[in-house]
């Protein structure tokens, strides 16, 4: 089965219980298909870079999954269709990531130097 | 004779080959994600930045510029950035 990795965006007045349901319900789509929830990760209340839909900020969260197309397209049917999702990507993944995403760790590193450190992903 | 001692003549100008960010072993991978990183190959107005300027190569700066767009989409760079955009009257005029 091939992966997919999907962020969406849930709007900013829900609260974080709110959000990790919603994550709940999509991933069960995908467990009932048989399909594998490989990562799920909250990136928390995040500001835009432009207004969307005239909100400033949104929740993201990001799920890695392995599954049927077919299951998958019945999440992001239900995506399109849920009012607090603002947004959503998926894209097909060659392979599983290991560790948490970049976004997980920011803020803590100089990355301009990034090219020439050798322990980059340790650091990470 | 010219064409062949022209390389030991001293150029005024002498600019080093760059080489592209992404090819190498500790290369960055592109990743959609990974907006510090895409967000040093957009411009201030938002614009992503020529590869004849950052280098990159051609095979990578297709994929820079896909990862850019979906970072866009997700709204996590900017499309266009305002240099006087500090959220007072807009779209005036």
């Amino acid at each position: 089965m091939p992966y997919y990795e999907t962020v969406f965006i849930a709007r900013q007045d829900l609260t974080e219980t709110q959000v990790k349901d919603m994550t709940e319900n999509f991933s069960k789509i995908i467990t009932d298909a048989k399909g594998k929830v490989h990562k799920t990760e909250f990136w928390g209340l995040k500001s835009f870079a432009y207004r969307i839909n005239k909100a400033r900020k949104g929740h993201y969260v990001l799920v890695e999954l392995e599954t049927e197309p077919a299951a998958l397209h019945e999440m992001e049917r239900q995506m399109r269709l849920h009012e607090d999702v603002v947004r959503f990507l998926t894209i097909r993944l060659e392979e599983l990531t290991e560790g948490p995403s970049v976004m997980m760790d920011k803020g803590d590193k100089d990355d301009r130097k990034d090219r020439n450190r050798k322990d980059k992903k340790e650091a990470a | 004779m010219s064409a062949a001692d022209a390389p030991t003549v001293k150029r005024p100008f002498f600019r080093r080959k760059k080489t592209c960010p992404f090819t190498g072993p500790n290369a960055p991978e592109i990743d959609w994600k990974n907006t510090r990183l895409l967000g040093r190959y957009i411009s201030e107005r938002g614009k992503i930045i020529p590869s004849r300027i950052t280098a990159v190569s051609q095979k990578k700066q297709r994929e820079l510029a896909k990862a850019i767009k979906r970072a866009r989409y997700m709204g996590l760079l900017p499309y266009v950035q305002h240099d006087t955009d500090q959220g007072q009257s807009r779209g005036r005029r």
